[in-house]
């Protein structure tokens, strides 16, 4: 680590996720400071895809947590078997408490009065815990309760995302796609919408207009119409990019941008991947196989292999580790 | 306005020139509510017109023909609102009836000599609706982490639950005889059409007229929005729509619960038309008939659900009845070879129906699969998989 060390925008320490009896990631300690792109390496089945799930949210890990931005966003749930009791709890006391008074006085009004009370608490507690509203995860909070961060908790958070397998929204237009990518970061509600509103028009026209913005900036500009399904690969590649980019992260994460992409693409790739950190000061965490493009645009590297970190440091030091050639190429190669 | 519509070729206007045809869709993308009050206005105006023209009027007076219009309004409603849940958020139910029922019976409760209650028809459409989304969301719930058949199966678990709530619950719903003498909705002759009554249709036909109209403009207002852009997102690919941060819990449960007040609405015109509700009336069949609607007429698709739903509905009412009539009147021989008797002229079509639906939806599938009247989307996506074909036999050639 340099003297002044910048801040990190995320760090992972202990992470492990297992399935079943398959140990996919083992204890990675991961940092990425502020405004680096970091890359993280590793033969096929290292385990790159799976951490990028456990940061995104989409996997809990069996072990370990992630801070994001200072914040602590996944972890494996604390006290969590105590979640249930705070739904059947305030139902009991109410239950019980009727029973109590109808002891007391020996009217069965009350009793009935209760139950009815108690029913409509288990089922606001209930949705509640559906839902998941700030209030409900801030009374988790309080009783000490820890859930992990949902994907779209995290893309809240400021973290955007590709995928490996092009994922995107297939039969709606390259536009659309973007807008979708927009929407943590739009206002309108059901109502809105539903009596169209000047805020919502106004807020519509905006999102047209940023996502047009986004499509120009990732090289898309004049296909707003087509629908994703008609792009081509690379264009496929640059929409996800730009899909990512409209949630406004601060921490974008690339799962193998380049795959499948001639050396002109690629080289266009890295371009954008200069400009997304230079213009647009975000910092990035690029899974790749390109050599090149790793050894080309990261700050650093982390090797993964069978689900372990085996070296991490600048391109020049991670080339040369004996652990990663071995990782690579097999034992006899690294003598 | 940059706010254009998400998806759906507005059925209606494909039979015109194709340049009177872009000034429309155009107009209709700029102002959408408008058009579709315009749409169903004129619709409301052509109906009772059409049928006082042969061969029409000799199937029936004016009014059985409004009435059976009324009806057919009902399934429209139905059909709409099944094509959020199924259309836009992609999210299999076959128990819809279930929201239907819930909506007669709210009104049931609300307006009969059975609750002593006489609220008004008008709040009560909007009481009918809340109740039907809450429950709609109390369904939801518990399936948000089901996908495809298991949904599918659970919902058809609630909607046989439902009537058979009903059915037993005696004492609170009369059970089998259901809640009768349920009490009419009075206009006061707002619109110089009469009052609401079983010898006049004319007021019922104009209110679904107008509940219909609010309905497709308020789901087509979000299906234009941030809500219907997720829903789509959802339908398309769930992992990638909650990665781009959309909330996929709520945003599936407020598909079923728009869906449900819909079904709400639609529960509470029922009710007070035919003034009467009962548990069989909610059945399997129900369910089937409005989905094999929004399938026919286009998933996804407002316009083409609700011409859909309004043509099968008046297929199984006015034209299996006038077949059966008109085959009866031919006087077929009747076909004897000893071991099999045909006598074509005793069939009544009526029986048929669901038979005529499945083969329908056979066809359909085979031939026309996106719907009579597709969106834009589901036309793309049912077809795409032919030119990907293509396309890929096309590369290994020149590999």
């Amino acid at each position: 680590m340099s003297e002044s060390a910048p801040a990190l925008i995320l760090s992972a320490s202990g992470v492990t996720k297992r399935f079943g009896g398959l140990v996919a990631v083992n204890e990675v300690d991961f940092d990425i400071p502020q405004g680096s792109i970091v890359s993280l390496i590793g033969p096929n089945g290292a385990g790159k895809t799976t951490f990028f799930n456990v940061v995104a949210g989409l996997y809990e890990p069996t072990h370990g947590s992630v801070r994001f931005m200072g914040d602590e966003m996944i972890a494996r749930g604390r006290r969590a078997w105590a979640e249930p009791l705070t739904w059947v709890l305030p139902t009991v006391i109410v239950a019980l408490l009727g029973f109590f008074i109808m002891q007391m006085s020996g009217s069965g009004t009350t009793l009935a009065l209760a139950m009815l009370v108690a029913l409509g608490l288990l089922i606001t507690m209930f949705l509640l815990a559906i839902v998941r509203p700030p209030i409900y995860e801030r009374m988790l909070h309080r009783l000490g309760i820890f859930k992990s961060a949902r994907p779209n908790d995290m893309v809240v958070a400021g973290l955007g995302r590709t995928f490996q397998n092009i994922r995107l929204f297939k039969t709606m237009t390259a536009r659309e796609n973007v807008m979708v990518g927009m929407h943590s970061r739009l206002r309108s509600t059901v109502l809105d919408a539903a009596l169209r509103l000047a805020r919502h028009r106004r807020e519509e026209a905006e999102a047209d207009v940023r996502a047009r913005h986004w499509l120009a900036f990732v090289g898309l500009k004049g296909k707003e119409g087509e629908m994703a399904r008609n792009l081509s690969y690379g264009d496929q590649r640059r929409l996800e990019i730009a899909r990512a980019l409209a949630s406004q992260p601060k921490l974008l994460l690339l799962d193998e941008p380049t795959a499948g992409m001639n050396p002109s693409e690629t080289s266009q790739m890295m371009t954008l991947f200069g400009r997304i950190r230079g213009e647009l000061r975000l910092t990035i965490l690029l899974i790749e196989h390109d050599m090149q493009v790793v050894m080309g645009v990261s700050d650093r590297v982390t090797v993964l292999d069978h689900g372990e970190k085996i070296s991490e440091g600048t391109p020049d030091q991670v080339r040369r580790d004996p652990r990663v050639i071995e990782a690579y190429l097999g034992k006899g190669a690294s003598a | 306005m940059s706010a254009r519509r998400l998806q759906g070729g507005r059925a209606p206007l494909r039979l015109l020139p194709s340049t009177l045809r872009r000034v429309g869709e155009g107009f209709a993308d700029r102002h959408q509510s408008l058009a579709v009050l315009v749409g169903v206005a004129l619709v409301g105006a052509f109906l009772p017109i059409v049928v006082g023209v042969p061969p029409f009027s000799g199937f029936g007076n004016q009014n059985d023909f409004l009435d059976g219009f009324a009806n057919a309004g009902v399934f429209v409603l139905l059909a709409l609102g099944l094509n959020v849940v199924v259309g836009l958020a992609g999210l299999l139910d076959l128990g819809y009836a279930a929201f239907f029922a819930i909506g007669s019976y709210a009104y049931a409760y609300g307006a009969s000599p059975f609750s002593h209650l006489a609220v008004p028809f008008w709040p009560m459409l909007v009481v009918g609706a809340l109740v039907a989304a809450t429950f709609g969301i109390l369904l939801g719930a518990p399936t948000l982490r089901l996908r495809g058949d298991y949904l599918a199966i659970v919902t058809l678990g609630f909607g046989e639950i439902v009537p058979v709530v009903f059915t037993n619950s005696d004492t609170y719903t009369n059970g089998t005889n259901g809640i009768a003498g349920i009490y009419q909705p009075s206009l006061h002759g707002l619109f110089g059409i009469g009052s609401f009554g079983f010898g006049n249709p004319w007021p019922y036909y104009v209110t679904v007229l107008l509940v219909v109209a609010v309905a497709m403009m308020l789901l087509y207002r979000l299906q234009d929005s941030r809500l219907g852009r997720a829903w789509v997102a959802i339908r398309e690919d769930e992992v990638a729509a909650a990665s781009m941060g959309v909330n996929t819990v709520t945003t599936k449960l407020l598909a079923f619960a728009i869906g449900a007040s819909t079904a709400g609405l639609a529960g509470v015109f029922n009710a007070s038309k035919l003034s009467i509700v009962s548990p069989d009336q909610f059945g399997f069949t129900v369910s089937f008939t409005v989905l094999a609607m929004v399938v026919l007429g286009g998933m996804g698709n407002i316009w083409g659900v609700a011409i859909g739903a309004f043509t099968l509905y008046e297929i199984q009412s006015v034209f299996l009845k006038q077949l059966t009539n008109f085959v009866q009147a031919l006087h077929l021989p009747v076909l004897d070879l000893g071991f099999l008797r045909l006598d074509i002229s005793a069939i009544d079509f009526v029986q048929y129906q669901f038979l005529l639906y499945g083969l329908a939806l056979v066809a359909m599938m085979l031939l026309r699969p996106e719907g009579l009247f597709p969106s834009r989307q589901r036309k793309r996506e049912l077809h795409e998989s032919e030119e990907e074909a293509v396309e890929s036999n096309e590369g290994l050639v020149q590999a």
